[in-house]
Formats: C-alpha cells, sequence, structure tokens
C-alpha cells in the first residue's frame, strides 16, 4: 500500500521542465531514497509534496486522496538548508515550531523533553541557536522535523554537517522511527550514503525518472557476474572452468582472485574449493553511483 | 489564522526583548527632548560679558549703563583726551572704544556722524548693531530737545504692542491655536514618516535574515507564505505600536508634572492680574501654551494619529516585505528601496507647505494619495477639516493597503524560494502573474 502516489507530475519553469511526468509509488512504512544529481528535480518535487508550489499537471495523492492543504501537518520535512533563527533558544525554538504543527503548548514541552533526552541535549535548553556547533544545530533541527510524529517524513541531504557517531545516531532514530510506522524519503546526491539504509529508491536525472524499485533487485539486473575470492592452502592453477581470471594475486600463502563467471556461482564455487580451502566468495556488487552513471550513459 | 497568531507573538517577544528595542524606547524620547530643549537653553545662558570703555566728551550717552552682555565704562572728559584713552584703551582688557567728540555744531547729527568704535579685533555684528541702535536713540533724543519736546513727555509715548489673535470659528474666547496646531501637526507627522521607516526596514531586514538563513523553508512547510508575511508585518506593527503608547504616556505623565509645577508657580501672578487690570499678563506665555493644549481635541488628534500611523506602516511594510523577498542580501535593496522612498520624501516635503496652508489644493490632494496621506493628513487634522475629505483619505488608504498586501504576498511568495540572482522589475510584475 502506497502512502504517496506521485502520478504524472510535470513542472516546468518557463520552458525549462524541472519535472517530465513523473510518476512514483512510495510505499508506507519504509525508507524510500529519492536519489539523482544536482539539478535533477528532486528539489521541485519535494516543494510539490509539501505543497509549497503546485504541478503544472499531474496529481499527488496521500493515503490514495488528493493532497490538501491539511495535509502538512502530517508532514515532517527537513531542508537541504538548515535554517534556524540564530538569536532565538533552542527549547523556545522548537516549541515555536512545534506549535506552527499545530500541536498544543503542553504536548509539545512533553515532546521537545523526551528528545532532547534521547539526545542528549537538555542542558542546550536556553542558549541560542547561534551558540550551537552546526551538528548540535542539526540535532535540533532534526527534532523540529519529526516532533510532531507526521506519518511521512523528507529529508533533504540528511547527513551533511553530521560526524559518524551523529550520522549513527540519526540513521538509528530513523530506522525507528520506520518500525514505529513512519515513511521516509530520504533526497540526496550522495547515492553511496543512504544505500543501506534504503527499501526502495527511485534515480532520478533531468526531470526525468530512470529508475524505480527495491535496491535488491536493481542491483540483481545490474549484477556485472564479477566475483571475489581467496584460497589457502592451495594447489596451483593457471585457468578455470567456469570464469575467467581477471586478476591474481598470492600474499603469504593466501590466493586473492578477480572472477569473470561464465557458469552459476555455486558451480564456480565448487570448483574453486577443489584447488584449496575457500576462505572469501562474494559477488561483486555495484553501487548505486555505479548504476546510475551505466543508467545515464545508456 | 492561528498560526498568523504564533507568528506575530514570536516577532514581538523576540523584539522587544531586544536590548536595541529598551534602550530605544528610553532614550527616543530623551533625545528629540534634547534636540528641542537644547538649542532653547543655550540661548538663555549668558553671553560673555562685554565691556565697552567709552570717552563721551558731549555726555550724549547719559552715562547709559548699557544692557546685560555689553557694559559700558565712561572715561571722565575732564581728564583723558582721544589720545590719551586710546593709549589707555591699549593696556586694557576691555572689548572696545566708543569715541563721541564733541563738535563746535550743536547740529545732533554732525555728532553722529563723527562717533567712531576702535576695536583690538573684529566687531561683533550683535555688539555692533546695539550701538548703533543705542546712539539713534539718543540722538533722536537730542533732536527732540533741540525742538523743545520735553523728554518726560517722550518716555511716556511709548508703547508696546503684543498682539492677540482670537479664532472666532473656534468659540470665539479661546486664543488662537495655529502656532500650537502647526506643532502637532508637524510632530505627528515626521513622527509616522520616521515609524514607517524605522519599522519598514526592520520588516525588510527580518524578511532577509529569514531567507538567508533559510529558516523559511522550514517555516513555509508548516505555514503558508502569506501568513509568513503577515506575521512579520502586524508583529513588527504591534512593536510599534509598543514603543508609540510608551511615549505617549511618558509624554503625559511629563506634562502633568510639568503643568503642575508651572500652574504653582504662576496661579498667583495670574489672580494678581485679574483682579487688579483685566489685563493678562504678557510674560505668561507658558501659561497661555498650557490654555492652548487643553483646548485642543486630543482624543481625536490621536484616533487619527493612530489611524495614519498603522495604515501608513502597514501599506509600507507590505511593499518592504517584497522587496526583502526578492532580494538576497540587504546591499541588494537599492534599486528597489528608491521608488518606495520616493514619496516619502515628497510627503515630508509637503508636509511642510500643508501647515502654513492645510486647505490648499496641494494639502488636499497629497492627503488623499495613499502613499503620502498618512503624514500629509496629519498636518491637516489638527485643523478642522470637512469629515468627508478625512473620511475619502482613511478609505483610499485602506483599500490601498489591502490591495498592496495582496500583490506583496504574490512577490513574496515567489521571491523567498529564489535565491541567486537579483530580480528586475520586471521579473518581480511576472511573479505577481504567477500561478501558485
Amino acid at each position: 500500500m502506497s502512502i504517496l502516489s506521485i502520478r504524472e507530475v510535470s513542472k516546468y519553469y518557463g520552458s525549462y521542465a524541472a519535472l517530465n511526468k513523473v510518476s512514483i509509488e512510495i510505499p508506507k512504512a519504509s525508507i524510500f531514497g529519492l536519489l539523482g544529481p544536482n539539478g535533477a528535480g528532486k528539489t521541485s518535487l519535494i516543494r510539490i509534496i509539501n505543497q509549497i508550489t503546485a504541478p503544472d499537471s499531474g496529481e499527488v495523492l496521500l493515503n490514495g486522496k488528493a493532497l490538501k492543504p491539511a495535509d502538512i501537518a502530517r508532514i515532517g520535512y527537513l531542508p537541504e538548508e538548515r535554517g534556524l533563527y540564530p538569536k532565538m533558544k533552542v527549547g523556545e525554538q522548537l516549541l515555536y515550531l512545534a506549535r506552527l504543527k499545530d500541536l498544543d503548548k503542553q504536548e509539545a514541552i512533553k515532546r521537545i523533553k523526551d528528545w532532547s533526552e534521547r539526545f542528549e541535549i537538555e542542558s542546550w535548553y536556553n542558549k541560542n541557536i547561534e551558540e550551537l556547533s552546526k551538528g548540535m544545530a542539526q540535532k535540533v533541527q532534526f527534532i523540529a522535523t519529526v516532533i510532531h510524529q507526521p506519518d511521512l517524513l523528507i529529508f533533504d541531504e540528511p547527513f551533511t554537517g553530521f560526524d559518524p557517531i551523529n550520522t549513527n545516531l540519526i540513521k538509528s532514530e530513523i530506522r525507528r522511527l520506520r518500525d514505529e510506522g513512519a515513511t521516509i524519503i530520504f533526497s540526496t546526491h550522495r547515492m553511496e550514503s543512504v544505500e543501506e539504509i534504503c527499501d526502495e529508491i527511485a534515480l532520478i536525472n533531468k526531470g526525468n525518472k530512470i529508475l524505480e524499485g527495491r535496491i535488491k533487485p536493481i542491483k540483481k539486473e545490474f549484477a556485472t557476474n564479477i566475483f571475489e575470492a581467496e584460497l589457502e592452502n592451495y594447489s596451483a592453477f593457471s585457468n578455470l572452468n567456469s570464469a575467467e581470471i581477471l586478476q591474481k594475486t598470492e600474499v603469504d600463502g593466501h590466493l586473492s582472485l578477480r572472477l569473470s563467471a561464465k557458469a552459476e556461482a555455486n558451480d564456480l564455487a565448487r570448483e574453486l574449493m577443489l584447488f584449496g580451502k575457500l576462505t572469501l566468495f562474494k559477488e561483486e556488487v555495484p553501487s548505486l553511483n555505479d548504476i546510475f552513471i551505466q543508467k545515464v550513459q545508456s | 489564522m492561528n498560526k498568523t497568531w504564533l507568528i506575530i507573538q514570536r516577532e514581538f517577544k523576540t523584539r522587544v526583548r531586544k536590548k536595541s528595542f529598551i534602550i530605544m524606547t528610553i532614550l527616543g524620547p530623551i533625545l528629540s527632548a534634547a534636540l528641542f530643549i537644547l538649542p532653547a537653553y543655550l540661548a538663555t545662558l549668558p553671553e560673555d560679558t562685554r565691556t565697552i570703555m567709552v570717552l563721551d566728551e558731549p555726555i550724549l550717552m547719559d552715562f547709559d549703563k548699557g544692557k546685560e552682555d555689553v557694559k559700558f565704562r565712561y572715561l571722565p572728559p575732564d581728564q583723558f583726551d582721544l589720545d590719551r584713552a586710546k593709549d589707555f584703551f591699549s593696556k586694557q582688557e576691555d572689548y572696545a572704544f566708543l569715541y563721541i567728540p564733541t563738535s563746535t555744531n550743536p547740529d545732533p547729527d554732525v555728532i553722529a556722524r563723527n562717533v567712531i568704535l576702535f576695536s583690538k579685533g573684529d566687531v561683533n555684528m550683535g555688539v555692533e548693531n546695539y550701538v548703533e541702535n543705542l546712539l539713534e536713540t539718543y540722538i533722536q533724543r537730542e533732536k527732540m530737545k533741540v525742538q523743545g519736546v520735553d523728554p518726560a513727555i517722550l518716555a511716556q509715548t511709548k508703547t508696546n504692542v503684543k498682539l492677540r489673535t482670537v479664532n472666532m470659528d473656534e468659540g470665539g474666547e479661546t486664543a488662537s491655536l495655529a502656532p500650537v496646531k502647526m506643532g502637532i501637526g508637524y510632530i505627528a507627522g515626521f513622527l509616522i514618516y520616521l515609524f514607517v521607516f524605522v519599522y519598514g526596514a526592520q520588516v525588510m531586514r527580518g524578511v532577509i535574515e529569514e531567507k538567508t538563513s533559510r529558516i523559511v523553508e522550514v517555516m513555509i512547510s508548516s505555514v503558508k507564505p502569506f501568513q509568513l508575511m503577515a506575521g512579520k508585518i502586524f508583529g513588527l506593527a504591534a512593536v510599534a505600536l509598543t514603543q508609540f503608547l510608551i511615549w505617549v504616556i511618558f509624554g503625559i505623565g511629563l506634562y502633568l508634572v510639568a503643568v503642575h509645577f508651572i500652574l504653582g508657580n504662576e496661579i498667583d501672578a495670574v489672580n494678581v492680574a485679574s483682579q487688579g487690570m483685566m489685563t493678562p499678563d504678557n510674560d505668561n506665555l507658558i501659561f497661555s501654551i498650557i490654555n492652548t493644549i487643553d483646548a485642543i481635541n486630543f482624543p481625536y488628534i490621536i484616533g487619527c494619529f493612530i489611524f495614519y500611523f498603522l495604515f501608513g506602516y502597514l501599506l509600507y511594510a507590505a511593499m518592504f516585505a517584497a522587496i526583502g523577498s526578492a532580494v538576497d542580501k540587504e546591499s541588494d535593496t537599492q534599486q528597489f528601496m528608491f521608488p518606495v522612498s520616493l514619496p516619502l520624501i515628497a510627503a515630508i516635503i509637503v508636509l511642510i507647505r500643508a501647515l502654513d496652508n492645510p486647505d490648499g489644493s496641494i494639502a488636499f490632494w497629497f492627503s488623499m494619495i495613499p502613499l503620502t496621506s498618512p503624514i500629509v493628513m496629519m498636518a491637516r487634522v489638527p485643523f478642522n477639516i470637512p469629515i468627508w475629505e478625512l473620511a475619502l483619505s482613511m478609505s483610499i488608504l485602506i483599500a490601498s493597503f489591502i490591495f498592496m498586501t495582496w500583490l506583496a504576498g504574490r512577490i513574496y511568495r515567489t521571491g523567498i524560494l529564489m535565491y541567486g540572482k537579483k530580480p528586475t522589475f520586471r521579473e518581480l510584475l511576472k511573479w505577481i502573474t504567477y500561478k501558485n
């Protein structure tokens, strides 16, 4: 079941097509990657979902119904360019943004307290935003995005400015939100940063959707059939029946191989085992980046 | 509406708490009072007393002592001649040396022609004029004597006229309020001009701040652009009104204190004057000002002021908000600021003319044009103007405010999400016609 259906959406700025009949289905309670290089049309699409702008043609459905202004309260948006009032205190700022999302005051204060404890930022409550480091401000902004418990969360380049520790913290929070039933859209041009976390992705380029689906099947489709293998205690061999040897390195009695398979992976593995102890056998999976480049160039 | 209210509250709270607001609220009246009072006070300070040495051979000046800042010191004519006196003068600190020689010709005009003022540097114009006037008076007296007029009679014929003006339209008995009304009109018009500029610029800066710090991106996913703009404009209006009201309360307080003190001192003098002759005391200027102030319809003027203050600000604030949304930084605002500032400056020029002639056609038309009416109309309001003119001016202003806010809203909602290049006027017009 899709929480969000984008149907044949087009948006033009003058004669320039920022979006050209893009259709995307985003399943409920999933983490969805909206991927593409800068200028692909990601932000235009997000602005349409947020009802900041309207599409020139096409429609957007939330839970099967056309998007309406009141739906804003069910969406949380973390823009690429973060912004908070520099002279406002952390607590006031969060309360203000929460109340603008129709949260009543008592409830907002309670949730701010919960989130502050979870992120260990209670001591910042009375600090001005301008006193915080970039990473600290990012945490505050993250809380502002999720505080009203929206069904749909949109993160535009969420990990810029975070160190690895905080990146992991945010990633685990996002997974937790997904497990609690929220749907998350990641928009990024750094595809490797979301590969492991996304359930599904859509690739867009120059206003057109070029690929959509679950990551595993997509990767399978773009499989190169190249394997890496390592052998120990092996006997010498110069060629294989089930694969072509692309590369061969020997270090301290370990043999590392890069193989282009001519048969099923199992047959290849079986053949390798004949020559020694197989300690590593793995298919070289193309990265989303590779897939994207391949797709754009073709 | 609820969200607009939240935005208004935020704007109001964060700004009223700012140190700059508190300082300006306290310092504003003190500074402006200083601006009025200081020159007046300086004028009352006694100047350095200048002593002029006089060798008055014919005893023309009758040993006149001079005035507060110009004193005369007479050399005995039987002990000094011109050369000795000049020699003596050069060794003294005196400011100047006046020599009135005797003449064989009894004609006072001959004496007048021969008077010389010696000095060690340039003589102050005021001193020179004073000495000339004094000599003219004494020579005139000499001439009268020659004609056989008794100096005592002459002294009796001296008259001092102080004209009292009475405006019959205002109930006859009050003194004319024109100067006070002009003062009120000027202050009111100027205050509106100042508030529109100061607070309009704050709206613009606020919008630019939200845009460059990308707060709009966050805000716009929760509220409509129009709510954000309206919230900022009304929030700042509340701040401006708060500041104004603090000043009014301050002013009324000061006035009451002043009246208490002055009346306490002057009431006896007035009683004496009214019991004796029925002429009011000429010196009692302050008392008459208090009288006139009491005779002015303040609730009406303050009501009009708040109306024009508020709607004048709202009209301009909408334009300032639109400008702020269109640019990325404050230095880019100049080309758009020019056409907005022009009518404001024109209004302040017309304000002066309208004070002189509140019923003239320039005053009339500029008090109808919405961009200038808030300032120019305030010059006319203290003078009785036809109620239909006031109603028409107010209606035009309200209609223009609604139209301008709608227009600004359309520029704003496109502008705040546009980054990069500085737009032209033509592009702004295009934004107005954009479909959402």
